[in-house]
């Protein structure tokens, strides 16, 4: 009897009336969440009372890592920090190193970086919101967006070379040039995106079932969102138009046109909103960076005298080699637009800071040396202090470094976005069911490799 | 509000627990005494000139083998701030002995400073007075010693934990 007399009270509490509440674990692998986290909350029947929110589940010493090893070696491990827009970590990661040095990058090279940071957002942001329709039973929302992802991916991939772990960042400039075709590849992927939006739109926009899980919940009010320091697409779904792209300008967004779209309530649905909004507008800025981007397109150079590599390879087979070594080619195949043409317009033109074009570096003693300096020793940064922040998919993405003067990094700081939201998860869901907790946690978009460092 | 007029405000108010400012590439920086933090933070948040509303950062770094600070004070505990009305920012550092590694919490400041201090104390071991819950954040219980301390070796490992299979 002692058993019933056990199961009685812990359902009606102590000498079997009253209620007391229930403790609930979600996570660190909860199927319907997409992240390694564990909620332990305190239920008053559905109602969450109180919910403490554990981190840390992915944290693999970024920090640390950073400081046993060169400035440069740094870029690929920002790759993992927020995985679904690695290009914005790289560039971050660039600019605050930069700053240190004092060092102003190419007018191109700006470009290059607004235009490639955008198609990340984008990303970002198809795949926060995706993954979170996915959650409520919009499994085709999911997939179209997936969808979309993949056209921007391919872009991404045509640029960089690979997909998820890109490392096209580089102190003092990017990678590479931009492809041939570049724009009108992206005139295309942009074209079906939007109209994946469009279809999106129409498929959960005002759509019951969406509507009833998403306003409403998860609010935060203006002045909590700020105290919490939630920077992003939830502050500016609390109608604060805070956004470092507008009110601290870098790069070259002082030179693009685009709106801020703001939310009322800085609940799930205004969050959803201002996401969706916000592709539009990260569309608006590539395609301005894109026909506004000095230097042309790579296809021409600047003395209008490209030619495509296998013409290049066929005029060689037929004899006519007077005068070819002097004719740019495109894009070399095996070089990744690593030659000196492509190299000279996206990189500054320091040696202490920049490796040398890899003609140079294969070719050269000099260069050679140059290179050898720059991966062994690494880039030295003079001692002192900086603090970095862009505008990320999920808020302001800050680099705090500090340097004593050698070649590796003595600090690296990083002030992940979305950290600050998980840390006001608590406070978010107290007062709301339990099925509205996977809501709340799809819109804050946690990414682990970010949040946990 | 230029960086030389906070620097000059914070001074103004604060007086001798203001030790240092400096501005570097831009950044503007004030080395505050432990004993004036508290006033400080409060101040940055509360006055109208300055509105400091949200605490951008919250961090330390360990000065263990940094040239020319081998005697000073070893940790700096590091507070960004952001003043979303005024669109200007400013660096706190408050100096830290390793003897006696503590500061006051900024919890009841900015809430999200709860998390931030965790996390602190999780990889420095510095301690906040008057935290309401500090554990660790990233690591777990049972991890030994403060992972970002420069005496900590990179290649140091711990003994997983969890159920015996």
């Amino acid at each position: 009897m002692a058993v019933e007399r056990a199961t009685r009270e812990l359902f009606l509490g102590e000498g079997g009336a009253g209620s007391q509440n229930l403790y609930v674990n979600m996570g660190p692998a909860h199927p319907a969440m997409h992240g390694i986290i564990r909620i332990f909350a305190e239920l008053d029947g559905e109602m969450v009372v109180k919910a403490d929110v554990e981190i840390g589940y992915l944290h693999r010493a970024f920090e640390k890592d950073c400081e046993a090893h060169v400035y440069g070696n740094a870029i690929p491990f920002t790759d993992r920090l927020n995985y679904v827009s690695p290009l914005i970590n790289n560039f971050g990661y660039a600019s605050a190193v930069e700053k240190l040095l004092g060092i102003e990058i190419t007018e191109r090279c700006k470009y290059i970086r607004v235009i490639m940071s955008e198609i990340s957002r984008i990303c970002d942001h198809l795949t926060c919101v995706g993954a979170s329709a996915m959650e409520l039973g919009a499994f085709t929302v999911f997939l179209y967006m997936i969808k979309a992802r993949e056209f921007l991916w391919e872009l991404v991939e045509d640029v960089t070379g690979a997909r998820l772990t890109i490392s096209y960042g580089r102190i003092g400039g990017v990678k590479a040039d931009l492809p041939a075709g570049f724009d009108l590849k992206v005139k295309k992927a942009f074209s079906e995106t939007r109209q994946v939006l469009e279809e999106v739109h129409k498929l959960i926009t005002g759509n019951r079932i969406f509507m009833d899980r998403m306003v409403g919940v998860g609010a935060l009010s203006r002045a909590d969102t700020i105290a919490w320091g939630i920077t992003g697409p939830l502050l500016r779904a609390a109608g604060v138009p805070f956004d470092l792209r507008k009110v601290q300008p870098y790069w070259a967004y002082d030179r693009m046109e685009f709106e801020v779209p703001l939310g009322v309530n800085g609940d799930n649905f205004d969050r959803y909103l201002v996401r969706m909004a916000e592709m539009e507008q990260a569309m608006r800025i590539a395609e301005q960076g894109l026909e506004g981007i000095p230097g042309g397109s790579i296809q021409v150079d600047w003395e209008g005298r490209a030619i495509d590599p296998d013409i290049y390879v066929d005029l060689g087979k037929q004899g006519k080699t007077e005068g070819l070594l002097l004719i740019p080619i495109t894009l070399s195949p095996n070089l990744q637009g690593q030659d000196r043409g492509a190299h000279r317009r996206v990189d500054v033109s320091d040696k202490r800071v920049v490796l040398p074009p890899k003609e140079a570096a294969y070719g050269s003693i000099e260069g050679l040396m140059n290179h050898f300096k720059l991966v062994i020793e690494g880039q030295k940064i003079p001692a002192g202090e900086a603090y970095v922040a862009t505008e990320g998919g999920n808020g302001e993405l800050g680099f705090y470094l500090v340097s004593d003067g050698s070649g590796r990094p003595y600090r690296v700081r990083v002030r992940p976005p979305c950290f600050y939201a998980m840390g006001a998860l608590g406070r978010m869901l107290r007062g709301h069911m339990i099925a509205d907790v996977i809501t709340t946690f799809g819109q804050i978009n946690m990414i682990g490799g970010e949040c946990d460092r | 509000m230029d960086g030389q007029a906070i620097l000059a405000r914070v001074r103004e108010r604060l007086g001798a627990g203001v030790l240092d400012t400096h501005a570097y590439r831009g950044d503007h920086t004030a080395i505050l005494a432990r004993a004036a933090l508290t006033e400080a933070l409060a101040f940055c948040r509360d006055d109208a000139a300055l509105r400091f509303d949200m605490l951008i950062d919250l961090t330390a770094v360990d000065y263990l083998k940094y040239p020319g600070r081998e005697d000073g004070p070893r940790f700096d505990v590091i507070y960004h701030l952001y003043s979303v009305d005024h669109n200007h920012r400013l660096r706190l550092k408050v100096p830290v002995e390793q003897d006696d590694a503590s500061v006051p919490t900024a919890s009841g400041v900015w809430p999200i400073a709860n998390w931030l201090e965790r996390e602190v104390w999780d990889m420095y071991g510095i301690r906040f007075e008057g935290h309401p819950d500090l554990r660790r954040l990233l690591m777990y219980e049972e991890f030994v010693g403060h992972a970002l301390r420069k005496d900590y070796p990179i290649n140091r490992r711990q003994p997983l934990i969890g159920p015996k299979v």
